[in-house]
């Protein structure tokens, strides 16, 4: 492979894999909250 | 018995004898990085022991990097193992406190844009000549995070490790510096006014103990390649918040990582060798380092905007530049100059969760680029 397919690939793939690894787990930390709501009293304990 | 006397006397003049141009040169760099690091505040903790390995392995004859040398030993057991940063990356996540990027989810996003840096200043590595593993290596610098550059580095291009880990470690402690002028150049003053209001206290205890094994086992499966790294950076963090490790937790937050902080900074140190290390290459990869992170500080930024006309100006863009790895120093600079321009704006803690983000933002870019060139039978 030569190095201009190798950066344009890592650069495409990299970034975009990252940004959407990233975008997943911001779902389901979203999903975490709302499956484990904070709740005051509980926190205390 | 004169010349007994003459050898041993020759004895004692050997190591100038043998001293080559470029190791005062390194001694020198040795005493800047300590300065750096004693007078200026500059990583102390890494650049103390970095200079002074300079210094020790600058001096002719001493053979502490040869195959019995002490300082081979440390090099050979704990980093071309990655088993420093590996340790390291668990008491990194020991002390970081993720709530405020679980408080506002969405903010992950700028954790990953604070890493495109890596692969634009890679893609630049390669257009100068730079061979790919090499290139990746130069790349990583724009994770802004040391442990993360000197475990890829230490893989694929193990002679590129010194100016690697430099570049890494000093630019990362001059955050303060280079990225102001950055802010202010891509935002108008009004986006840099902007309040974002205060971080409600709304994740559980719950959320927090099981963030670390979702990430774990979610990135992991997308880019198994970098799951040492975080795995040890979750680990650390899955014994803080479950509280029942205590012990461990403080260990690896203090005592471990303290030990390992010595001997991976005294170990990089030592691959400064003048002979090897005083070459263009150095210099063209100190140059490139740079660029990476104000890169990554330019795409945080520029993503910052984007997110604040998507949310209707809700996110002050100034965050943005916050979504490296070097935590918590890029959070504090977000709020030193979101003050700067609205007294009232209090950013830090949205900062604070848009750098965590950008801490593991630049495990998973790493893990992603090395699961992409694993994939591709680069390696």
């Amino acid at each position: 492979m030569d190095n201009m397919t190798f950066g344009v690939s890592m650069v495409v793939v990299g970034m975009g894999g990252t940004l959407l690894t990233l975008w997943i787990l911001s779902l389901l930390m979203l999903l975490l909250k709302r499956l484990f709501p904070y709740k005051e009293e509980n926190e205390k304990i | 018995m004169l010349d007994a006397i003459m050898s041993g006397l020759n004895g004692l003049v050997a190591g100038f004898v043998h001293l080559h141009w470029s190791n005062p040169v390194m001694i020198l760099v040795g005493l800047l990085l300590l300065y750096l690091g004693i007078k200026k505040g500059f990583e102390p903790l890494l650049l103390v022991p970095i200079g002074f390995g300079a210094i020790l392995v600058n001096i002719p004859l001493a053979g502490l990097m040869d195959e019995e040398g002490f300082l081979r030993i440390i090099y050979d057991a704990g980093v071309m193992t990655e088993i420093f940063p590996l340790l390291i990356f668990v008491g990194i996540g020991a002390m970081t406190d993720f709530g405020p990027l679980l408080e506002n989810p969405k903010i992950f996003l700028l954790g990953a844009a604070g890493q495109f840096g890596i692969f634009l200043t890679l893609a630049l590595a390669l257009a100068l000549g730079f061979t790919k593993l090499e290139a990746v290596s130069i790349g990583i610098i724009g994770a802004c995070d040391g442990p993360t550059a000197i475990y890829v580095t230490s893989q694929y291009a193990p002679h590129l490790l010194g100016a690697v880990s430099v570049a890494a470690y000093s630019y990362m402690s001059l955050v303060p510096v280079f990225q102001p002028p950055i802010m202010k150049l891509l935002t108008t003053k009004e986006e840099r006014e902007i309040n974002m209001g205060s971080v409600k206290k709304s994740v559980s205890k719950t959320t927090k103990i099981i963030f670390p094994i979702v990430v774990t086992v979610i990135a992991g499966m997308i880019a198994p390649k970098g799951l040492p790294l975080l795995g040890t950076i979750m680990l650390g963090n899955l014994m803080k918040e479950s509280g029942a490790v205590e012990r461990l937790t403080k260990a690896s937050a203090n005592e471990i990582a303290n030990v390992v902080t010595l001997l991976l900074g005294i170990s990089i140190g030592a691959t400064m060798d003048g002979r090897v290390f005083l070459k263009y290459q150095t210099i063209l990869i100190l140059c490139l380092g740079l660029l990476a992170i104000c890169l990554d500080t330019v795409c945080g930024v520029l993503f910052g905007k984007l997110m604040k006309v998507i949310t209707r100006g809700k996110i002050n863009p100034l965050i943005g530049a916050a979504g490296i790895s070097a935590y918590p120093m890029a959070a504090r600079v977000v709020q030193k100059e979101g003050q700067k321009y609205n007294r009232r704006n209090y950013l830090l803690m949205h900062a604070m969760g848009a750098n965590t983000g950008g801490q593991v933002g630049s495990v998973i870019a790493a893990g992603v680029m090395l699961s992409v060139i694993n994939g591709m039978g680069i390696v």
